[in-house]
């Protein structure tokens, strides 16, 4: 069975309903249960089309739903005085729910279950799987996200920045149960720079391609992290990077100039060079100050210390760090680091060690220890 | 079966036999040290003994309850006395004596020299719910 088909036709279907009445939720809620029947039908025998056959099954579930609630006369009414619209075109309906389930009256945790599911396709199962929460948990937090927005206009007017802020912690989680959510951002961040002209769309897109063309060589078969420099570079997806500079181009093009695109910009500079020794420092040091400059953001402030580290040397490195609140996570590390590249090895051993302490997550703290291990033999 | 939560700790146990800090260690004694660990929940995967596991950050706030309408007292770490957590694990054994064997065999994850680090490991079963049938005699 193709499942992700399935999920590409979430959205549609959720629009089609709505339009035939339903509100979000309860249209919501019939497309789940008719995705749930999908994946246990089709198996034995696809429908010729399969998005006649959801919009059919989810409409039956949903009047099963609306029948059974007890404000049934008031929905049954509003149902039959709505023209039933046959399955065609909603591209629109389509982008209303990237907007709907991206609303900023929404909690980050609850926008991204929302998304995944009503937009995604995905079930409470997978997303519940993929966040490492129990399935109570997710199913619990789908219900509150949805009754938050069930006041919205559906065709009200979306803010594309926080569609696109809730696409990036999608694929900033990267990928665990059975759910590939990298992939799954990108898929969703494609379908929406499909329905819509605007440049930050393209230069997220951009940036997750460029990323997720790295990401074989990001990890060792161990799940051991390898650092940016020591990765092998033959393992890099050359196709992503292809399609990710390319969209990157057109982007820049129009001139937009916003975060995403000068993250790209960057992430594009890495990805071109062939060796770690032919990367173009300079190039990116220019643009962690164009994304100083649109953000503000210390963390943009600490990753342009390391490439003025690596640009005019690690003692230039340290003077942009110095000025820089040491409290940032990941101070400690490039502080390290560029000590390391200093020659004090000393010094450079006990931050990387102090750094492992206050790491975010077990692969880094690994990395860190790693780090001061290899320095503390050496010195 | 039962669930018992192994325990490993910052601070608060006796010192592991083998305590040379970890960043003391050469880069391979480390990994080793991680691959043991991996294989341990790895293997215990495939016996269908394993539950969860996790490790956390060493820093730690205590909360406290400050009255209607306040908010919370937050303090710490008291990273001197408190018993801080590093990690745990969740198994699902048998029985007492299978859990004790299993933490033992965690406390010996290599380390420095590659030799067993020998750190203590607290273990902890879980409480559960009171059954739905009770057991009795003569039936």
């Amino acid at each position: 069975m193709d499942e992700a088909l399935l999920r590409t036709l979430t959205p549609t279907v959720i629009g089609i309903l709505v339009r035939r009445g339903a509100d979000f939720a309860a249209a919501e809620d019939a497309v789940q249960d008719a995705l749930v029947e999908a994946v246990r039908v089709w198996p034995g025998g696809p429908p010729r089309d399969p998005q006649g056959w959801l919009v059919t099954v989810a409409w039956r579930k949903f009047l099963d739903a609306t029948r059974a609630d007890t404000s049934r006369q008031r929905r049954e009414v509003l149902v039959e005085a709505e023209p039933v619209a046959g399955p065609g075109e909603a591209v629109d309906d389509t982008l209303q729910l990237y907007f709907l389930c991206a609303h900023p009256s929404l909690t980050p945790a609850s926008a991204v279950a929302l998304t995944l599911r009503a937009v995604g396709g995905l079930t409470t199962r997978q997303i519940a799987q993929a966040y490492l929460v129990p399935e109570a948990t997710m199913a619990q937090r789908i219900s509150r996200a949805k009754r938050t927005v069930s006041g919205v206009q559906f065709n009200q007017p979306g803010d594309v920045a926080t569609v696109l802020r809730v696409l990036y912690l999608v694929f900033n989680e990267g990928y665990s149960g059975d759910v590939d959510l990298a992939a799954e951002a990108i898929r969703l961040t494609r379908q929406l720079a499909a329905k819509i002209n605007h440049a930050e769309v393209a230069g997220l897109l951009s940036l997750m391609l460029l990323h997720h063309a790295r990401r074989p060589a990001r990890t060792g078969p161990d799940g051991r992290l390898v650092p940016l420099a020591e990765q092998d570079r033959g393992r890099w997806n050359t196709r992503l990077i292809a399609e990710g500079v390319d969209v990157l181009q057109i982007a820049l093009a129009s001139d937009r100039l916003g975060e995403f695109q000068a993250q790209a910009a960057i992430a594009a500079l890495h990805a071109d060079a062939r060796k770690a020794e032919e990367t173009d420092w300079v190039q990116i040091v220019e643009w962690y100050d164009e994304l100083v400059r649109l953000t503000d953001s210390p963390v943009a402030r600490l990753n342009r210390a390391v490439a003025v580290g690596e640009a005019d040397g690690p003692r230039a490195g340290l003077a942009a760090l110095a000025e820089l609140d040491p409290a940032l996570p990941r101070y400690t590390a490039v502080a390290a680091y560029l000590h390391e590249r200093d020659g004090d090895l000393v010094t450079a051993a006990r931050l990387y060690a102090e750094a492992a302490r206050s790491a975010p997550n077990l692969p880094e703290r690994e990395h860190l220890t790693r780090q001061a291990a290899r320095l503390n033999l050496l010195k | 079966m039962a669930k018992y939560l192994l325990l490993k700790h910052y601070r608060g146990a006796p010192a592991a036999v083998n305590d040379v800090p970890m960043d003391q260690w050469t880069p391979e004694e480390v990994s080793a040290h991680i691959q043991y660990m991996r294989d341990f929940a790895t293997r215990l995967e495939g016996t269908g003994e394993y539950v969860g596991g996790e490790a956390l950050s060493p820093e730690g706030t205590f909360v406290r309850y400050d009255g209607e309408g306040q908010p919370p007292v937050t303090d710490g770490p008291f990273a001197e006395t408190k018993d801080l957590i590093a990690g745990w694990m969740v198994i699902d054994v048998e029985t007492y004596e299978r859990a004790v064997e299993l933490a033992g065999e965690l406390s010996a994850a290599p380390g420095a020299g590659g030799k067993p680090i020998h750190e203590w490991l607290e273990v902890r079963p879980f409480l559960t719910a009171p059954p739905t049938i009770s057991e009795c005699h003569g039936g």
